[in-house]
């Protein structure tokens, strides 16, 4: 599998929140499979040429929000379940529809109005 | 986990500048950057840490080694690197490949020789003919190949073009994969080091203003806007280093943010209209005008 992140020291997202989007949208996209093991933290620190600690706080919230599994002295593995790493992406999603609501508000666009808006930006 | 390096009340005292009182602790695997102005004291620091000069006072612990009575030991462990040190310029990086090989036996020449293609340089050439980030690549390379457990390195990338920095910074990454091999570096920019350090400490004035992990500065400083006017008789909050008023509008950096820290503005009679984390530097400068203590 491939283990390379793409990561980049100027985009404006903190480096650990780039790890976390990337190895979610590759487990998600089964590029990476459950029960696959992960880079170890200072292999991915060493590759991306990030810091450990990075690495490390990136691993802890993916464990945190079931996507992975850690097991001491073993290393950490894409969890069996991506039950729990859907219910992120779903609170994560909730949280953008509410952002969108405001903004159209603002704008005093109709429901129906933004919803043709999310159908001319859908890709077919 | 054990130490790479311990200081204990660390002191040394020159006629016009003074090294003073300093504790730090480096735990074994990890890489920490000292960021400190041009003066601050940071090449004496690393000087003293490599035995090079001697403290008036304080206790030195690098490696298990006690400082400078140990140094002999130490120093075939430690790598160290500073922009003073030279290279002979009638010789060629060859020589000096193999000059370096004869004297440490943990010399490891296939990494010495994938270092020459990374770092682009040529073994036969002589020193003469280097440019600055050659002569700085070159350098680091005699080090790098001895895989020192401490590499002790004094602004290792200052003066480097970006290639050569990223250069640099693509070989220092090698170190993380092994956890028992430390890194010092330091700089007097933020952006050099915090890609790399687990954590940071701040030098300013021969003092350690700081030290603490790369999160840990970056969760705990925000700057914060507000509308309203900051009371002139209002008590002096701790969490916040610096006020900046600009009619209604008022910027507060905060060293110790909070939610709590936010309700009591707000009391203040303050309307809080933006909330963001600080860059390193920013928060390096707030630290280094506010002279923060740990």
């Amino acid at each position: 599998m491939s283990q390379q992140l793409l990561l980049s020291h100027h985009s404006g997202t903190p480096m650990y929140q780039q790890i976390i989007e990337q190895v979610t949208a590759k487990v998600m996209a089964g590029d990476w499979l459950p029960g696959a093991m992960l880079p170890s933290i200072r292999e991915l620190a060493s590759d991306s040429q990030v810091s450990v600690i990075t690495v490390k706080r990136a691993y802890l919230e993916l464990e945190r929000a079931g996507v992975i599994v850690t097991q001491q002295g073993r290393g950490s593995f894409v969890a069996e379940s991506q039950e729990l790493t859907k219910s992120m992406l779903r609170a994560q999603l909730q949280q953008q529809l509410d952002a969108l609501v405001v903004t159209s508000k603002l704008l005093g666009l109709s429901a129906r109005a933004v919803q043709t808006l999310i159908s001319q930006a859908w890709p077919d | 986990m054990p130490n790479a390096i311990k200081l204990s009340g660390v002191s040394k005292r020159y006629s016009h500048f003074a090294l003073d009182q300093i504790e730090l602790n480096l735990p074994e695997g990890e890489v920490m950057g000292l960021v400190g102005v041009n003066g601050a004291g940071k090449t004496t620091l690393l000087r003293i840490l490599v035995g090079l000069i001697y403290p008036d006072a304080g206790d030195v612990e690098v490696l298990g080694y006690s400082m400078p009575k140990q140094q002999a030991a130490a120093k075939m462990e430690i790598g160290f690197a500073s922009e003073d040190m030279r290279l002979y310029s009638s010789m060629s990086l060859r020589w000096h490949l193999d000059f370096v090989q004869s004297i440490y036996p943990g010399w490891d020449e296939s990494y010495a020789q994938h270092l020459l293609q990374r770092f682009d340089l040529k073994a036969e050439q002589k020193l003469l003919g280097f440019s600055h980030g050659q002569r700085v690549k070159a350098m680091l390379l005699l080090i790098l190949a001895r895989r020192p457990r401490l590499l002790l390195l004094d602004e290792p990338t200052t003066g480097l073009d970006p290639v050569a920095r990223a250069e640099v910074l693509e070989a220092l990454a090698d170190v993380l994969r092994d956890e028992r091999r430390s890194v010092l570096f330091s700089s007097h920019n933020t952006h050099d080091i915090e890609q790399l350090c687990d954590s940071i400490s701040f030098l300013h004035q021969g003092r350690l203003l700081a030290t603490e992990s790369k999160d840990g500065f970056l969760d705990r400083w925000r700057r914060i806007l507000c509308q309203g006017q900051w009371p002139s008789g209002a008590a002096k909050l701790p969490e916040i280093a610096s006020v900046r008023q600009s009619g209604s509008t008022l910027e507060l950096k905060a060293r110790e943010y909070s939610e709590a820290l936010l309700e009591k503005l707000k009391r203040l009679g303050l309307q809080i209209s933006r909330v963001e984390t600080m860059s390193l530097e920013d928060i390096f400068i707030a630290s280094v005008r506010t002279g923060v203590t740990q």
